[in-house]
């Protein structure tokens, strides 16, 4: 699968060129273009035998065009010379009927990423299909023979994407990279008289070698969902809740979507105007570092050129700052922060305790494993959401829990964080341990 | 445009040299494997949107998609590869990438093509040039203005607008030679309201299967508006909602996103023929009250989740689901059906030429009952009426299904008293319905703007209900 980037990443230059110049033809005062070019194939193996092959093959242009501070967008996945003249003049069209926005334009030329360090984020892995099924096939008869009680299967997947990316624009800054990500999934059903229940586990990483070996996988898929079984309701009642790390990630992502510009801009957060003020316990430090090398959420720049850098979003509780591209940094009179098009990997510091320590601590409370829905006001911080889990008593896993939902707000539960985990999930572009919160109200029967 | 299938392969094959020779060549060469079934779905689509913020139209996207996705079916397996170029030899070699999936040998023909007819429930028009930009622009300011002059406390309003064509045209080993032309537009309009240093939001908007005159007419882009500062000004004065389980009573229309989670997903022919949905194996069975009757129709004129035909070429139907209570049947997609032994009900969709069809829903609704709504109110002694939601989700495994509101009142002796803030509310759903004691007579349709995902693709829906009361759905607030 792997192919020669250097002349993937000349020819996506040589387009984002053409797109510049036919823009600066058509009368815009300035352009950009956003390039990629992705491939990669992905298959499933249901209980032992394939389910589906796919190959992959994507590739686009998203070109913006201005005029004075009249803005324009256009995109085609078709790089011939007509398509690309068709998608920059329906660009310049729309730009001709959109308003003078005094916020609208590339971002400062100071701001260009000069130097764009190489983060080692390319592995590409020479799979054949053949190799990938054996592979998926491995860590499904390892889920489905871990125990009599895994009934079904929704089968386990290999999956392996490589792509190049380009941005370019009429400051004359153009650059690229190209990554790759690889991933092993399994997610098999167990059953017992009171029903069936499903989980899963995967495993993801720009590296094959860093995935976790398919009897991992495998093997973790069927634990989480025979855990599951007997699951009940509780009673309604307010106690601490213990999210595991796993969806513990969710929360700095809703404090992460409160902070970004265009929710301040748009007045639609409740961090609006928190700047500078404590909005954790002290204990509390997250950092965003987009140059760690071989990660999935690394970036040398963003999607306007403009160099990214690692700072601290939170520190000592304090939030330090907001997540913003140039447009929201000119609508609220402040400077780029390098996040247009979003953030590059946050950590919270992990704290000294796994999450049995946090078990112990919390004593008898909630744990959580799963969240359901999308019942998240930013503009409130007001939070309900379907859970499952299990009931701890003393420190200890009582019984699988189900069908219940979680609420409170996020401006108290930050506030009433207690501790974060050690047993930090590493695998998203956002790293947490488990969160221990003090408490929120848990509705069942 | 032409919807017929010659001016479809005008658009989608004539500018690319191919011919219908060539398709029956390509389709030739996958079934020299052992396929059961291989199909060739062609596609061009054109969308743009057009967003308002602080007064004014700041940004205007326009894209175009166009590609060739093939696939080989064998058994349970499915081979699938695309490409973004319309054009003989990149035919060829993703026809050569999905037949892998199987041996080689077998040789089945080609069915004789027979060209399907299918419905005629939207024109074959593209809605980007029904209204000139300009207009569009106007629109979007008129919405702004006049929510804005709506109450002094209204603070921002985003309002946006967007259409899209799509023309498809298929073409398989079963003999399905099918096109359509399937227009889309949709209008958006969201409002911040601020009172005394407290912030909430409302949105309203809709959307439908003809072009943008839709929102001109009857002055439905102004209603959205009104809508959506009406729902935040309400949010304004919400206390905070109750949690635990009590009776619940849900409006008609869009609270129909219910029968989408908590029975529509689990009802889908691939999860049932795998034996994974809690509903698997219960055909004839009893999984609703004798008042319950659910449907997937797919050929409601212009709606959003109608189709002309499926993306296999099927034309879609009106399915029943639930008739008083009993479950009757599943929705499938060809490959499913046929593993099933039963008839494909033309719910095959898939989001994209990129994208492998799978079993999905059109428009899902229940049957109205008999009660008003207000006797149904005034049937509860302490409970909830939530009459507006946002999206929702459900593991269709063990059944569990989540929706939340984000307009709901208390109900205290049969009167609706006061706003309460939005909340998930969970249920189980092969036990939900069998908790419904009262359907009104006031069945109601959304208006136009849901979209549902499924491993990863985002299609068009609807969703509709009368008034109906569930006795027993867990609401989770915060006061206990």
């Amino acid at each position: 699968m792997s192919h020669d980037i250097a002349a993937v990443q000349a020819s996506l230059e040589a387009v984002a060129e053409q797109v510049l110049q036919l823009a600066k033809g058509q009368g815009a005062t300035a352009a950009e273009a956003a390039l990629s070019e992705e491939s990669g194939l992905s298959v499933n193996v249901r209980l032992g035998e394939v389910e589906t092959i796919e190959f992959n093959k994507d590739k686009g242009v998203g070109i913006t065009v201005y005029f004075g501070k009249r803005k324009g967008s256009a995109s085609t996945a078709d790089f011939s010379a007509t398509a690309l003249e068709e998608a920059v003049r329906a660009a310049c069209s729309i730009a001709t009927f959109t308003a003078e926005d005094p916020c609208a334009g590339l971002a400062d030329a100071d701001r260009m990423a000069t130097d764009i360090p190489d983060l080692d984020l390319y592995y590409p892995w020479d799979v054949t299909p053949e190799a990938a099924i054996e592979l998926a096939r491995e860590c499904e008869d390892v889920a489905r023979g871990f125990d009599a009680q895994i009934s079904n299967s929704e089968g386990a997947g290999i999956s392996s994407h490589q792509g190049t990316r380009i941005y370019a624009n009429s400051h004359g800054f153009v650059g690229g990279y190209s990554t790759t990500r690889h991933s092993m999934s399994c997610s098999v059903i167990a059953e017992d008289e009171n029903g069936m229940q499903r989980d899963y586990w995967y495993s993801v990483a720009r590296d094959r070698n860093q995935l976790e070996t398919a009897t991992e996988v495998g093997r973790k898929s069927a634990q989480r969902t025979l855990q599951r079984l007997g699951g009940r309701r509780v009673d309604t009642c307010k106690v601490p809740v213990l999210f595991a790390a796993d969806v513990a990630g969710s929360l700095v992502s809703h404090m992460i979507t409160a902070i970004r510009g265009g929710s301040l801009y748009r007045e639609s957060s409740f961090l609006l105007g928190r700047l500078d003020e404590q909005i954790f316990p002290e204990f509390v430090h997250i950092h965003e570092q987009p140059h760690m090398k071989k990660v999935l959420g690394s970036a040398p720049f963003d999607s306007e050129g403009v160099a990214t850098y690692a700072r601290d979003l939170v520190r000592d509780g304090v939030l330090q700052g907001y997540v913003l591209d140039s447009y929201a940094a000119r609508k609220l009179s402040m400077e780029s922060t390098g996040n247009s098009g979003g953030v590059h990997n946050v950590l919270i510091e992990p704290g000294e305790l796994d999450q049995q320590g946090l078990l112990r601590e919390m004593g008898t409370g909630l744990l959580v494993t799963e969240l359901l829905g999308m019942g998240v006001n930013i503009v409130t911080g007001d939070y309900s959401r379907g859970a499952a889990g299990f009931w701890v008593e003393n420190g200890e896993l009582a019984y699988p829990v189900e069908e219940i939902t979680i609420a409170s707000n996020l401006s108290d539960m930050f506030r009433q964080l207690q501790a974060v985990g050690s047993d930090v999930d590493r695998r998203g572009n956002i790293k947490s341990g488990s969160w221990l919160i003090d408490a929120m109200t848990v509705a069942g029967t | 445009m032409d919807s017929s299938i010659d001016g479809v392969q005008g658009l989608l094959l004539t500018p690319s040299g191919l011919g219908v020779s060539d398709l029956e060549q390509v389709l030739s060469g996958i079934m020299r494997h052992d396929v059961d079934y291989a199909d060739l779905y062609f596609q061009a689509s054109r969308f743009e949107s057009w967003t308002l913020e602080d007064g004014i139209v700041t940004d205007g996207v326009h894209s175009v998609e166009r590609g060739v996705g093939a696939r080989a079916v064998s058994g349970e397996k499915s081979g699938f590869a695309y490409s973004d170029e319309i054009a003989l030899p990149a035919l060829q070699e993703a026809a050569i990438a999905a037949r892998a999936i199987a041996r080689q040998g077998a040789d089945k023909r080609v069915q004789a093509w027979s060209r399907t007819e299918g419905h005629h429930l939207y024109l074959p028009n593209d809605p980007l040039g029904s209204l000139n930009d300009k207009a569009k622009i106007d629109l979007l300011e008129m919405l702004d203005r006049e929510a804005r002059k709506l109450d002094p406390r209204v603070k921002q309003v985003i309002a946006s607008l967007a259409g899209g064509n799509d023309v498809i045209l298929l073409a398989a080993s079963d003999g399905t030679y099918a096109a359509d032309v399937r227009p889309l537009v949709r209008l958006n309009v969201s409002v911040i309201v601020e009172q005394d240093g407290r912030r909430e939001q409302g949105s309203s908007g809709g959307g439908c299967r003809r072009d943008y005159h839709y929102f001109i007419d009857q002055e439905r882009g102004l209603g959205y508006a009104k809508e959506a500062v009406r729902q935040a000004l309400i949010n304004l004065e919400a206390q905070d909602a109750p949690a635990g389980t009590m009776q619940v009573v849900l409006g008609s229309g869009w609270p129909g996103v219910l029968l989408h989670e908590a029975i529509g997903h689990g009802l889908e022919g691939d999860f049932n023929r795998k034996g994974t949905s809690a509903f698997s194996g219960r055909v004839g069975e009893h999984v609703a009250s004798d008042l319950c009757t659910v449907v997937d129709d797919g050929t409601l004129e212009h709606r959003r989740g109608s189709l002309n035909i499926d993306d296999e070429g099927v034309p879609s139907e009106n399915t029943v689901l639930i008739e008083n209570g009993v479950l009757k049947g599943y929705m499938q997609d060809k490959l499913n059906a046929r593993l099933m032994g039963v008839a494909s009900t033309g719910n095959g969709r898939r989001e994209s030429y990129a994208h492998l069809p799978m079993p999905r829903m059109t428009n899902t609704y229940m049957l109205p009952g008999k009660h008003a709504p207000e006797e149904i109110i005034a049937s509860v002694r302490n409970g909830l009426y939530a009459v507006n939601f946002g999206g929702g989700q459900v593991d269709i495994t063990s059944g569990k299904f989540v929706f939340s509101a984000s307009e709901a009142y208390m109900i205290e002796n049969g009167k609706v008293t006061y706003p309460v803030k939005g909340a998930t509310l969970i249920g189980n759903g092969p036990d939900v319905l069998q908790r419904v004691t009262m359907v009104g007579d006031d069945l109601a349709l959304d208006a136009g703007v849901g979209t549902c995902g499924k491993d990863g693709q985002s299609v068009p829906v609807g969703v509709g209900q009368p008034t109906m009361l569930v006795d027993g759905l867990t609401v989770g607030g915060t006061n206990v």
